[in-house]
């Protein structure tokens, strides 16, 4: 059953092969049996099957969407109603929301049906899932290794085919590096697309809702239902979203591909290096055409994301004072003593690396060496775009510079992993959309990302061309021989 | 050493919008704590602000209203610091470009007007407030406030007096409640003021090191604070010490202001653009038809009013100060044959005297201006003296019948028939003959006499003009 993707189980379900129950119940026992990847903080399993049944009924009174009855994962920052939501910290560790995201309510309203919340980077601040006050989780492809991150949870568990799909958060790459360590296909839409009211915010002006799927079929249906203007979050767009299912058949005979060299240097791995250019081989093929394409301010992006972020997540996280919700010291002498000492215990060291350098950015005399230039940064990294995107229709390269790393390898050194975003966060400072697909494996076996950037409000090329692709390659359809979980490549024991 | 004084002021108001400035919750005063506290308001994890329009629309006409550059594209920003009824850990400002930009408005001094220069107006949201009384060893935080609008208002250091920041304060009171954008309660803090208060040497034009004086929410406390302020700031500078810039607090108890927190506890606010809401854009139509909607404001009523009702200017500016007095004195004038200065004494003596008594306000006056007018013109056609009157409009105080009913119910008619007027004056002058005779023999001044006593005897109800009269022509 788990082999089969959502596209698969939205017919499935309509033809009745299975009912949303049998389903449901067959991914929490996967879910069961895959503890040990520690992909979810909290497994619903009880309000899921309540969905499920729910889901049956209006798939048997024919009254069901597409999604209606198909099991799902939401990241554990998006605020689920009734469920914890901890955003991977101690500080949430006993934050139960009364209120749904806009996303959850939207896709709720499908019929979804929820199986619990994936672990993350705590407040998504991280690229390898380490700083989750839960744990660490592991890469299905290699449990010594990290997921990725910031959405590791939700990327390790539709890897391992513990869900379909599962909604992810991309800040700097939190959807695409995951999404490329664990081979999967992830989508970070352009700015403004999906609502953020109720993501649990890290750096406001960047975050972007999206999500991780097996393939760009899955992508595109989840991803029309959640986006939308949303009167809640002025920053959402006004716009009509367009029918990302429609597009996807369409050829990209004659599309244009750019080609940054800026992303095609000597600090990529070889065996990164040859699937990209492999890809691209691939992509011709198909009848794009390519073209080398310049994007000058590359250099500047890491310095400039790390001014920009940390600055709102400085002041995004004052919220969480244990004032009225979350955790609170047990001992405090006053106010101050409180406000301390609940945020020393509360937060971990990267949070609070990130909260200091933000409010040392933001501090007065500071303020314009820092924030101000960064800004101007930013502006000039999303001209270098608009300059690139007359000359192409999406750009592609890698997603990441190396595969997924060993768990703790780069612990002590925040700027290496900071570097894990070399290729990813230029598309959030520009607010455009963009995508990772799996492209090949290295020698180690572990799966390789294609990065896909597209123009702003145009995901519909990036969808098209991840389809496509799919069609010619199956570097989507591996699926990890993971100890102790049945159902791998070539083994028996498949649930279904 | 001969010192100046150098004030300015930041008014906060709250703005009469029914919803907070980035939330649907609810504004109303008064509500058990918390129970306008929405998911915005408490901050929960992932809410967004969404502006309200209506503040801004509020905004924008004070900044019309003083004459101001409003500004078509402003900035929200952060300033951040903790406090516990802060629930996000910041508010959400203007700082950079805020949405009124300068501005001016005239007060009047004792050297006649006076230009107060109008640095800025900004929009921004209230804090909660911190409950310290009824919870034992700890502080209890209501979220109601938060996030209500407030518009706050920046005056240049032109103020030279304690007096004259009281004029300047009354008439940005008045200014917006004419404008109908805050209802002005002090006491509800609908209306709140911090002065800056420095001194410098006379004929200096660099400012002085100034003190910032919080807490100071009534008129009266404005000016006491700021005058202990100035005496505070004079002794240090003549005993040869320095100010200290700080913030400081105002005690109404002990008449005194004492030291909050000194520059170097101030807070670094680390503004900056708040990623979570766009620039604000106001386009031209928006601005015109708030334009073309300005009622009539103070300063340009009042001169309407000395013309068109031949009032003098402290009349017409003490009607004027208030847009429901005014509003007042215009509807009795169109109702009533009286004349408009015996409308305004009657407004600016009697009725006020009486409001000031029961503690009411003018739009909630007992005596509506129907039932002005109408007194007022039994007064005019005779049917009452004046002294009646006032009689009468006790009586209506405490009832809803018209006028004339109560007139009549309580037998206060003038009497007008000179027969039974002169059968007074001969019975007054025929038991008073000794008086009579000194009169006859030059004394003059015990005319007023004969005319007390008539008028004592007729229950004050006799036509004082006819028995004036009457007498002239019995002892003549």
């Amino acid at each position: 059953m788990h082999s089969n993707c959502l596209s698969e189980h939205s017919a499935a379900l309509r033809n009745k092969t299975y009912s949303s129950v049998e389903l449901t119940q067959h991914y929490l026992k996967r879910i069961d049996s895959a503890k040990a990847l520690n992909a979810f903080i909290t497994v619903t399993e009880e309000l899921a099957l309540e969905q499920a049944q729910y889901a049956d009924r209006m798939l048997h009174d024919n009254k069901a969407h597409a999604l209606t009855g198909i099991p799902m994962a939401h990241k554990d920052l998006f605020c689920t109603k009734g469920v914890l939501t901890t955003c991977g910290s101690k500080i949430l560790s006993n934050f139960v929301s009364p209120y749904d995201a806009t996303v959850v309510e939207k896709l709720k309203q499908q019929g979804m049906v929820i199986l619990g919340k994936t672990n993350m980077d705590e407040f998504a601040m991280g690229s390898s899932n380490e700083t989750s006050y839960y744990g660490a989780v592991k890469n299905p492809w290699d449990v010594q290794r990290v997921p990725g991150g910031s959405s590791g949870g939700s990327a390790a568990a539709v890897s391992a085919r513990l869900v379909p799909v599962a909604t992810a958060t991309d800040t700097g790459g939190s959807i695409r590096q995951p999404a490329a360590f664990c081979g999967l296909t992830g989508i970070k839409p352009s700015y403004g697309r999906v609502s953020r009211y109720g993501m649990v915010a890290f750096a406001s002006s960047l975050d972007q809702g999206g999500l991780v799927t097996r393939n760009a079929r899955d992508a595109a249906m989840v991803l029309q239902a959640m986006s939308g203007f949303d009167q809640r979050d002025s920053t959402s767009l006004q716009l009509p979203v367009p029918d990302y299912g429609n597009v996807l058949e369409q050829s990209i005979r004659g599309k244009t591909i750019g080609l940054p060299k800026e992303f095609f240097n000597d600090d990529v791995d070889a065996d990164i290096a040859d699937a990209i250019q492999q890809a691209i081989r691939e992509l011709q093929a198909l009848g794009a055409k390519t073209v080398e394409v310049e994007l000058p301010n590359s250099e500047v992006g890491i310095p400039c994301y790390y001014v920009i972020a940390p600055a709102e997540a400085s002041s995004n996280l004052a919220r969480f004072d244990g004032v009225r919700y979350g955790y609170r010291t047990e001992n405090y002498t006053d106010l101050d003593d409180m406000y301390e000492k609940t945020r020393a215990e509360g937060f971990g060291a990267e949070v609070k690396r990130r909260i200091m350098i933000g409010t040392y950015v933001l501090s007065s005399g500071y303020y314009d060496a820092y924030y101000i230039k960064a800004q101007k940064l930013r502006r000039m990294i999303a001209d270098d775009f608009s300059r690139a995107f007359e000359k192409c229709d999406l750009i592609a390269g890698p997603t990441t510079p190396s595969t997924a790393f060993v768990i703790g390898e780069k612990n002590d050194d925040p700027v290496a992993m900071y570097l894990n975003d070399i290729f990813t966060n230029a598309a959030n400072l520009a607010g455009l959309p963009a995508m990772s697909i799996a492209a090949g494996f290295d020698d180690k076996n572990l799966p390789i990302g294609l990065q896909l950037i597209g123009k702003y409000l145009d995901e519909s090329t990036l969808l098209t061309v991840a389809h496509q692709f799919q069609q010619q390659t199956d570097w989507h359809l591996k699926i990890p021989d993971i100890p102790g979980v049945p159902g791998g490549p070539g083994g028996p024991g498949g649930l279904d | 050493m001969e010192w100046e004084t150098v004030i300015g002021l930041e008014i906060h108001v709250q703005l009469l919008t029914k919803s907070k400035i980035f939330s649907a919750a609810s504004t109303a005063y008064g509500a058990q704590p918390n129970t306008q506290a929405c998911d915005v308001s408490i901050a929960l994890p992932g809410v967004l602000p969404v502006m309200n329009r209506e503040a801004a629309r509020l905004a924008v006409r004070f900044g019309l209203g003083i004459g101001a550059q409003i500004n078509k594209r402003s900035i929200f920003a952060r300033k951040n610091y903790f406090y516990p009824d802060l629930p996000k850990g910041y508010q959400i400002s203007q700082f950079e470009v805020p949405i009124v930009g300068q501005g001016r408005i005239e007060i009047e001094t004792d050297n006649g007007c006076k230009v107060i220069g109008i640095t800025r107006a900004h929009l921004e949201e209230d804090a909660g407030k911190s409950l310290h009384q009824d919870f034992h060893d700890m502080t209890g935080i209501d979220l109601n406030r938060a996030g209500i609008p407030l518009l706050e208002i920046v005056s240049e250091p032109d103020l030279r007096s304690a007096v004259e920041a009281v004029a300047y304060l009354r008439k940005i009171h008045s200014l917006v409640r004419y404008l109908n954008i805050s209802d002005g309660n002090m006491q509800e803090g609908s209306f709140r003021c911090d002065a800056n208060v420095s001194m410098r040497p006379k004929g200096q034009t660099e400012l002085g090191i100034r003190a910032e004086l919080k807490n100071i929410n009534s008129f009266r406390f404005v000016e006491k604070a700021i005058e202990f302020e100035i005496d505070r700031q004079i002794d240090i500078l003549e005993d040869g010490g320095k100010i200290v810039q700080e913030t400081r607090l105002y005690d109404s108890d002990k008449n005194e202001t004492r030291s909050m927190r000194s520059k170097e506890e101030a807070h670094d606010y680390r503004y900056f653009p708040d990623p979570d809401l766009p620039e604000m854009i106001l386009d031209d139509d928006f601005i015109d038809q708030i334009r073309n909607q300005l009622p009539e404001l103070p300063d340009a009523r009042k001169s309407r009013l000395e013309r068109e009702y031949h009032l003098s200017s402290t009349d017409a500016s003490h009607l004027t100060n208030d847009r429901d007095t005014a509003d007042y004195f215009e509807n009795v004038c169109s109702q009533t044959a009286a004349d408009s200065r015996t409308v305004a004494n009657w407004i600016l003596g009697e009725l006020s005297a009486a409001l000031n008594h029961s503690a009411m306000e003018i739009r909630d006056s007992p005596v509506d201006s129907i039932r002005m007018a109408s007194l007022l013109d039994r007064i005019n056609d005779d049917t009452i003296s004046g002294k009646i009157a006032k009689q009468v409009l006790t009586l209506l105080w405490k009832s809803e019948k018209s006028v004339d009913q109560v007139i009549d119910e309580n037998d206060l008619k003038q009497i007008t028939d000179t027969g039974a007027i002169e059968a007074i004056v001969d019975n007054i002058l025929q038991e008073n003959s000794a008086q009579v005779s000194q009169y006859k023999a030059g004394n003059q001044k015990i005319f007023g006499f004969f005319v007390g006593q008539v008028m004592q005897q007729s229950g004050g109800k006799a036509n004082p003009k006819q028995v004036n009269d009457l007498l002239r022509n019995k002892l003549d």
